[in-house]
């Protein structure tokens, strides 16, 4: 186990490196501590697997450090970093048994049989290979070839960090859930460090204690499942997390406040002054779907909306509004009557969010 | 749905048969023909049922050489393939480095048969081959005219030279076709040069090594121009094979009857040893 810190790291896949764009990382410091379960979660191309393949030392990073408990590890190899991971898509070794394939890592360390035997069965039990544990795995099904890739990894309890590459995308929707518990169960049974990288939200928030969002090469939020939710501190992890995501509106600065359209949406002086200093004029107002209060009568604070969609999903309904010709996300329960040709609804200021040059201003600054 | 029956479309297969006919059968059969009969000439022929084949198969003659033969190419192929196998690891995988690696293992291989015998005829002599002279100089007694076991050794060299290119280059494809995500599992896991070696590549190079035993047995029971140009079969008829005795026996002595039991034997043993060959490795797998 270790505490793995990331420095000015940069990578760019090009030798010679023009701008930003050529950059896979953008410069940027995280660190993962001992012992947590994280998940990287970001789309497809920003990054997560690079930042995985540097973890490792699978590839070596073009600027910047990589430190474990303090110890820079750039130039040691996976073997001496002493780190396992599992791949987006399971590598088997055909050749040998499912058991061989489990011990494999353990003999390689020079274990003794003994302990490598307990060592795989246990693992074996975990992820329910007993059947097929001496058969050659040559013959197994995608979801097991990938509980074996994913066993490999597991198996060593003394690793500093166990990597997984979306390890479940091959694999059918009810196991998946089923494995990820199995994983969770892991990390509390052995406390190993786990960064889990995946694109699908749910996945990292049931997995991980902390999330970090990755776009366009960075970190740009790193916190629990419930910050991201409730404070996204980038647009992007706003419009990323969330079914549907964050309702995020465009506005210009005026005295006192910003406008969209004829909606004024008063703001405190402290924040007022802020914009007044940045002087972007790049300025969004984001609030969640489930934030919105919609009510079918009008009152002081409510702004008048068509109603273009309503659609149910079963245990809440996403209903889709025209707030002149913005387009407003709102959920509601259930219960709610959405018939109506227009509807009223109302941001709670605690809710809505400012965001200059796509990142938040944070309330404490005021 | 009704399926018509109409057998007039055997006549499709008609060119393939003419042509297996011409090409194998007919030539296989009139072997067949002649091994069974004793032929004076044109007309006086006499059916001798299986003595031929008695007589060769009893014959000291087609056992030395079937001895040596086998001895030979064993030897080939204990030397050829880990040699072979062990010069496609050490390649270069990328870049200009490796094409000029391949141009240069390919060279032996386009060289025909006598040119190569030729090539190691005079390599090998004491007084004007580089080979030779420098082993004499650096104080060895290397003279394969005379000796046997410097006779055996320059044929085998020869071979090696000639033919390890082969493997090699079957054994190069075959590892570039492994997927890097076994090379970067194997290092996350771990394993040791020799662990990747024997549990990733050489599984993954099962099936060319299977062809290139194969080729490398049959081409190396069946070897006839470079020791008959190197050596003439000698010193004494110690570097003399299979095919060699094959064709003193068909050419020099004209005993067609002979010649053409030791033909079919000869054919019956490269069957069954690759077959041997081929259904020991292939079953290999299957063990489990």
């Amino acid at each position: 186990m270790a505490e793995i810190q990331l420095k000015s790291l940069a990578h760019s896949y090009s030798k010679n490196p023009a701008g930003p764009e050529d950059y896979a990382i953008r410069q940027m410091s995280h660190v993962w501590h001992k012992g947590g379960a994280y998940a990287l979660l970001g789309p497809s191309g920003c990054g997560k697997s690079t930042m995985l393949n540097i973890i490792s030392g699978l590839l070596a990073p073009s600027e910047g450090d990589v430190l474990f408990d303090n110890v820079r590890v750039n130039e040691l190899s996976p073997k001496d970093r002493n780190i396992a991971q599992v791949f987006q898509f399971p590598v088997i070794y055909d050749s040998m048994t499912v058991y061989d394939n489990l011990a494999f890592p353990l003999r390689n360390a020079g274990q003794p049989k003994a302990k490598i035997k307990v060592k795989v069965e246990e693992i074996a039990a975990i992820l329910e290979l007993e059947p097929v544990l001496h058969k050659k795995a040559k013959g197994l099904t995608a979801d097991e070839k990938q509980k074996v890739s994913m066993g490999r990894g597991l198996v060593r309890d003394d690793v500093s960090a166990i990597l997984f590459d979306e390890p479940l995308t091959v694999i059918d929707p009810q196991l998946k859930w089923k494995l990820r518990r199995k994983l969770k169960q892991i990390h509390e049974q052995f406390n190993i460090t786990m960064v889990y990288v995946t694109h699908d939200q749910l996945e990292a928030s049931t997995f991980a204690d902390k999330i970090a969002v990755m776009y366009g090469g960075q970190i740009v939020q790193f916190g629990t499942p419930r910050e991201l939710f409730e404070s996204p501190n980038h647009t992007f992890v706003g419009y990323f997390i969330g079914s549907p995501g964050m309702n995020l509106v465009e506005v210009s600065r005026e005295d006192g406040g910003v406008r969209f359209d004829d909606t004024f949406v008063p703001l405190s002086e402290t924040l007022c002054d802020h914009i007044e200093r940045v002087g972007s004029s790049n300025l969004k107002l984001g609030i969640r779907p489930e934030f919105i209060q919609v009510t079918d009568h009008a009152s002081d604070d409510t702004h008048e909306c068509a109603v273009r969609d309503v659609e149910d999903l079963g245990t809440y309904k996403i209903v889709t509004l025209m707030l002149g010709d913005r387009v407003i996300k709102a959920r509601v329960s259930e219960d709610q009557d959405t018939e109506a040709a227009t509807l009223h609804v109302a941001f709670p200021r605690q809710w809505l969010k400012l965001y200059i040059d796509e990142y938040l201003v944070e309330e404490q600054a005021e | 749905m009704n399926k018509i029956a109409d057998n007039r479309a055997w006549w499709l297969v008609l060119p393939v048969f003419i042509l297996v006919a011409f090409s194998a059968l007919i030539p296989l059969m009139t072997v067949v023909n002649y091994s069974v009969q004793d032929i004076f000439g044109p007309g006086s022929a006499y059916f001798v049922g299986t003595e031929w084949f008695e007589e060769v198969l009893g014959s000291d003659r087609l056992q030395d050489s079937l001895g040596r033969q086998f001895l030979f190419s064993g030897a080939v192929l204990a030397i050829q393939i880990p040699l072979g196998i062990g010069i496609a690891l050490m390649m270069p995988t990328t870049g200009k480095r490796a094409s000029l690696c391949l141009i240069l293992l390919a060279i032996p291989l386009l060289i025909p048969w006598n040119v190569v015998g030729t090539i190691w005829q005079i390599f090998g002599r004491g007084d004007i081959g580089l080979f030779g002279w420098g082993l004499n100089q650096l104080g060895m007694d290397y003279n394969y005219t005379s000796s046997t076991v410097d006779a055996w050794l320059t044929v085998l060299l020869m071979d090696v030279w000639h033919w390890t290119p082969l493997v090699a280059l079957l054994c190069y494809s075959g590892l570039r076709a492994i997927p890097e995500a076994f090379y970067q599992a194997a290092e996350i896991d771990r394993a040791s040069n020799w662990a990747i070696f024997r549990y990733i590549q050489l599984p993954r190079l099962k099936s060319v090594l299977v062809i290139a035993v194969l080729l490398r047995f049959m081409d190396s029971f069946m070897i006839y121009t470079e020791p008959f140009v190197l050596t003439g079969g000698g010193p004494g008829s110690s570097t003399t094979f299979l095919s060699q005795t094959l064709t003193t026996m068909a050419i020099g002595q004209f005993d067609i009857g002979r010649a053409a039991a030791f033909s079919l034997i000869y054919f019956l043993i490269v069957l069954l040893v690759s077959w041997l060959f081929f259904t020991a490795i292939t079953h290999l797998d299957r063990q489990k």
